[in-house]
Order: C-alpha cells, then sequence, then structure tokens
C-alpha cells in the first residue's frame, strides 16, 4: 500500500509546544504541549470550554497560533499549513457537510476539491457511503439525514485523501448509545487501518475505550497526562455512591467511611449523597457493612467508573463548570 | 463492520507546498458546481434577476420616459442599458449576501481544512454566479424588446453589450465578496451593500442626461465605473460601435477586480 520511504513506528505525529490562543482577554489555550505518536489514538479529555475544540482548530490551521508552535509529521503548522492540510483530516463537533447538497454530492464535492477526476470522486464517494451504512441514503439532502448519519458522513468526508491522521472533535457529544458504540468501532478500525486519532471528549469512558494516551485540559492548560489506567488509578479505579436516608447524618457517614478506607468521600451537590473512591470495587461491601453496622440506613448505592467530573476534582480540586456531564454513570 | 479505506502512509506521496493554478482553477469550478446545486435546490435566489428586471424596465420607462425623453419610445435606448446595469449590481449585492450567510455554515470549516487554494470558495460562488447576471442581462434585453425597443447596433451589438454587462457584474461581484468577508453577519453585508449600491446605481447616467446636475456630482458620475459600463453598452446597443468607451469600461472592470479580489481573498484567509 505505501510507496516510498516511510517514517518509523513510533515516529512523532503531532507535537506542540506551549501552544497559545488568546481570544479578547480569554487566554483559551494557555502553553499546552502535546505529543501524539504515530498510530496512536490520543484523548484530550475536558469539560466544555476548557480549550479542547480550540487547541485542535489550531493544529488542524483553521485558526491561527498566538504562541508557541506545533508540528504535524515534523511540518510546521504556522510556516506551512497548505502541506499540513494534505495530512490531516479533520471531522469537526457541528458537522462540516453541505446542508443543501445529498450524502453523495457531498463525498463527490469534497472529492473533486482533494483532485480526485470525476470518475474517482465517484468511486470513492460509493466505498464511503456503503463502508459508513449511507448507501441507502445518498441521494438524500443533508438536512433530512439524523444526527448519527451526521457524523458517519462527516468521519467519511474526512477519509476521501486516505490522511495518516485524523482530528475527531467530540465524535460522540448528542449521539445515543448505540450509534456512539458504531463510532467507537469505526474509530478502532480507523486505527487498525494505520491512522493516527487525536480525538477530544467530555467522556472519561470514551477516552477510557478508545484512547492509547490521555491528556486532561482545564481552563486552557494541561493538568494530566497518561494512559487511561494511570488517569483512573489517581482517583480510585471505581466510584460508590450512596444517599443517606437521614440526610443529617451526613457528617456521621462521612466520618464513618473516612475510618473505614482511609480517605475521605467526596460529598454530592445534593443532600445526603457521598461519592466515595474505591481502589478496589470489592472494598466497596466494606463500606456498606459499616453503613449497615452504624444503623445510617441508605436509599440507593451504586458502583461505577469514576465521572469526568471525579477525575477533575482529583486533578485540579473544582468540578467541572458543566454539572451535565457529572453523570457518565455505565 | 466492512472495511474502510486503507489510510495512506504519512510518507506515501510528496506534499505540495501550494496549489498550482490548474488545481485553483479545478478547485473553483468543484466550488461552482455545488453553488449551482444549491441554486436549483432553492429557485428563490432567482427572484431579484426575474422579477426586477420585468418591473424596473416597465416602471421607470412609463414614469421617466415623457418627462425625460419626451416619449416612451425615445426613453428605451436610455433606459434599458441603464436598467442592464442597475439590475446587474443588484444581482451583485446578493453574491455578497449568500457568501456571508454560506460562510457561517459548518461546511465552510471543511473547506479551510482542506488542501485547496483560499480563492477556491470565492472564486466558486463567483462563476456561478454568472448564471445569475446573465439571467438578469437577457430579461432585460427582452423585455425592452418588448415594449418596443429597437436596438440600432443589431445582434452583434446587442451580443456584445450582453457580454459586457455580464463581466462588469462578474467584476462588481467582487466589491460585495469583499464586503462579504469583512462583515459580521449577512445583515451587515446587506446593510452595507445597500449603501454602497444606491449611489452607484443612481448617481450615475442610468437613468437622466447628467448635464442638469451639479458639477461636483457630474465628476464623481463621470468616474463611476457603473457610467463608465452603461456609455458602453450604449454605444454597443445603440450603435453598434466599439467605442473608446467600451475600452474605458473593460479597463475600470478589470481594476475593480485587481483591487478587490486580492483584498477578499486576503481577509477570507484571515477570518480562519
Amino acid at each position: 500500500m505505501t510507496t516510498g520511504p516511510r517514517p518509523a513506528v513510533g515516529s512523532i505525529a503531532v507535537e506542540a509546544t506551549a501552544l497559545e490562543k488568546q481570544f479578547n482577554n480569554v487566554r483559551a489555550v494557555d502553553g499546552i504541549d502535546l505529543c501524539v505518536r504515530r498510530g496512536q489514538v490520543f484523548g484530550v479529555l475536558g469539560p466544555n470550554g476548557a480549550g479542547k475544540t480550540t487547541m485542535l482548530k489550531m493544529l488542524a490551521t483553521l485558526l491561527s497560533i498566538d504562541g508557541g508552535s506545533a508540528r504535524i509529521f515534523g511540518i510546521d503548522v504556522a510556516a506551512r499549513p497548505h502541506e499540513v492540510r494534505q495530512l490531516v483530516g479533520v471531522t469537526g463537533q457541528y458537522a462540516s457537510v453541505d446542508e443543501n447538497l445529498t450524502g453523495r454530492e457531498n463525498l463527490v464535492l469534497f472529492g473533486r476539491l482533494l483532485g480526485l477526476p470525476r470518475k474517482g470522486a465517484a468511486q470513492t464517494a460509493e466505498e464511503l457511503l456503503a463502508a459508513f451504512g449511507l448507501a441507502d441514503a445518498a441521494d438524500r439532502q443533508i438536512k433530512q439525514f439524523s444526527g448519527g448519519m451526521r457524523r458517519r458522513l462527516d468521519l467519511a468526508a474526512s477519509l476521501i485523501s486516505r490522511p495518516p491522521l485524523i482530528f475527531l472533535d467530540e465524535p460522540t457529544t448528542g449521539l445515543d448509545p448505540r450509534t456512539r458504540g458504531q463510532m467507537w468501532d469505526t474509530i478502532r478500525q480507523l486505527v487498525r487501518d494505520g491512522a493516527t486519532v487525536l480525538l477530544t471528549t467530555q467522556y472519561l469512558d470514551e477516552a477510557d475505550q478508545l484512547a492509547d494516551r490521555i491528556a486532561v485540559i482545564d481552563r486552557g492548560k494541561k493538568v494530566a497526562e497518561g494512559t487511561p489506567d494511570e488517569l483512573k488509578a489517581s482517583v480510585g479505579n471505581s466510584t460508590l455512591h450512596v444517599r443517606l436516608e437521614d440526610r443529617t447524618r451526613t457528617a456521621d457517614a462521612a466520618a464513618l467511611v473516612a475510618r473505614v478506607l482511609g480517605e475521605d468521600p467526596v460529598l454530592t451537590p445534593e443532600a445526603g449523597g457521598l461519592n466515595i473512591a474505591l481502589a478496589d470495587a470489592n472494598r466497596a461491601a466494606d463500606v456498606l457493612i459499616a453503613l449497615r453496622q452504624a444503623e445510617l440506613g441508605i436509599t440507593t448505592a451504586s458502583v461505577r467508573q469514576p465521572s469526568l467530573d471525579e477525575v477533575f476534582l482529583a486533578l485540579t480540586g473544582h468540578h467541572t463548570s458543566d454539572a451535565d456531564q457529572n453523570e457518565v454513570a455505565r | 463492520m466492512t472495511p474502510l479505506l486503507p489510510t495512506r502512509g504519512a510518507a506515501a506521496r510528496p506534499l505540495a507546498p501550494r496549489p498550482t493554478l490548474r488545481d485553483t482553477i479545478d478547485q473553483s469550478f468543484a466550488m461552482a458546481w455545488r453553488a449551482l446545486i444549491k441554486m436549483r435546490r432553492n429557485p428563490e435566489q432567482f427572484f431579484d434577476v426575474t422579477l426586477q428586471p420585468l418591473l424596473f424596465t416597465a416602471m421607470f420607462t412609463y414614469i421617466f420616459g415623457g418627462a425625460v425623453a419626451g416619449s416612451t419610445a425615445g426613453y428605451l435606448p436610455i433606459i434599458i442599458p441603464g436598467i442592464l446595469a442597475q439590475t446587474t449590481l443588484t444581482a451583485c449585492m446578493a453574491t455578497g449576501i449568500q457568501l456571508r450567510e454560506d460562510m457561517d455554515k459548518g461546511v465552510f470549516d471543511r473547506f479551510k481544512s482542506l488542501p485547496i487554494a483560499r480563492i477556491a470558495p470565492l472564486a466558486g460562488s463567483a462563476i456561478a454566479d454568472l448564471l445569475r447576471y446573465s439571467i438578469a442581462a437577457t430579461l432585460t434585453i427582452l423585455v425592452g424588446i418588448a415594449m418596443g425597443y429597437r436596438p440600432g447596433g443589431g445582434i452583434l451589438g446587442v451580443g456584445a453589450a450582453w457580454l459586457l454587462t455580464v463581466f462588469a457584474g462578474w467584476a462588481l461581484a467582487w466589491v460585495f465578496t469583499w464586503l462579504g468577508t469583512i462583515a459580521r453577519s449577512a445583515q451587515a453585508v446587506q446593510g452595507i451593500s445597500m449603501m454602497i449600491m444606491f449611489p452607484l446605481s443612481f448617481l450615475s447616467n442610468a437613468f437622466v442626461p447628467t448635464q442638469t446636475m451639479p458639477g461636483w456630482l457630474q465628476t464623481f458620475v463621470s468616474i463611476n465605473p457603473v457610467t463608465l459600463v452603461i456609455q458602453a453598452v450604449r454605444d454597443l446597443m445603440n450603435d453598434g460601435a466599439f467605442t473608446a468607451n467600451v475600452g474605458w469600461a473593460v479597463l475600470g472592470c478589470s481594476a475593480v477586480v485587481a483591487v478587490f479580489a486580492p483584498l477578499a481573498v486576503r481577509s477570507y484567509g484571515r477570518k480562519m
């Protein structure tokens, strides 16, 4: 498939140093360093407004770089944008396809823009429509596409030139669980085919499922980086959430948990709720038995993966600004 | 899941440092193809270029005809070239507004992320809009003929006038394209365009002879590119004469392109 010299496996696909972006008075991206190896899936995790999309747009030549530098496969993004654009496929947060055109027309248009001959563009469009399960809807205008279909078409459009590096900006935000699973399969397939993927997400479980390495971004700064396991270990492997029958006894319960586990639980925003980080899920039973023995009645108990908010709390000492993201329960 | 297209290696192909002229032309035509599909799906985009020639030609001829030229028939050789220029100018204005609306859509993010010439999205709509100018020019001439206008320049003169009008529309559209790239919203483009369009079309020789205007106004009128175009169109349609005015009109329009096309591309490039 590949002709010509090929960089050794493990060479660097994306390298950013002290990347900065200023919007009026706001530092949207404030000195981020990033290093993505070839063949890796690199997840950028953070809440809304953390600067993920801004960073991705700078790397994709869609926004100018205010400070620092970035290289894609060794090519400077600011100095040689046209070359960088030939190496990167970008799938935006909001489907960047033409509403007025049909699925097929969109893919043919992008194929033609990328220099494919008329026939080649039509054939590539056909192949991609089939691969993404859009063949039946090919001749419908995008206006009539569902959210999941738009995302799939958008990703298909990013693959026309078969770019070695793919940027995915929140690829599954707003998708239902089934469509989300399909998108994950597609991303895994891309990596098997040799692509390097840089994706942003608000969901810890998505980063956990897909990424080899995760950077956590908060307010334009990188607050942590590591493998998914390293990251989760920093907040415990799972979280026990309990809600007390009698919310006035929350302090007693917290003290009891601290005695059992040797670590303070986190009080949830709603009264009478405790989030208890567990290094080992089996310790949940110890906590529940202790509560029972102390006659602290509970209404609900659940063990789940730590949410992004808990990772955040552990890493930054503050909650994600958007409370909606607390529930990334399994 | 069926296999996707295999990814090419990063070093699989040589990277072009910049798009070639050939690429730029191909990409512009691909963008024009997109614009034409959109026009077909939204036929209301043709309202201005179909209704305005019908309405304005009849209206201006019957209102001003007697007062300006003594009779409606005598006014036609003056007013038809004027309406031609005015209608085309209105059609150009829509080019800028539509471009602005278009640029706010997600698909422009993709255009920007593709390795294509920065001018291609702008040039594409400029090419597709030639169709709109052609419709406007053809309808205006046909309405004139239906009202009794008999151009002395014959088919050749009328054909040349038609070509010049369409070319002028394409050239002046770069002014509005530039506005489209600098303004914040489509409404803003509309507002600013009106302020430019009205002086350009009315402070010209389009509707009345310029002799009765004050001297300072005559100076503006005489350098207004719209005046140059109208004068050239009159020479071509009424006399079939390729006068110096035709040369000046082509030169004036080319100057507009030379100034505003680079400005538009630069500000479009900076928006990203």
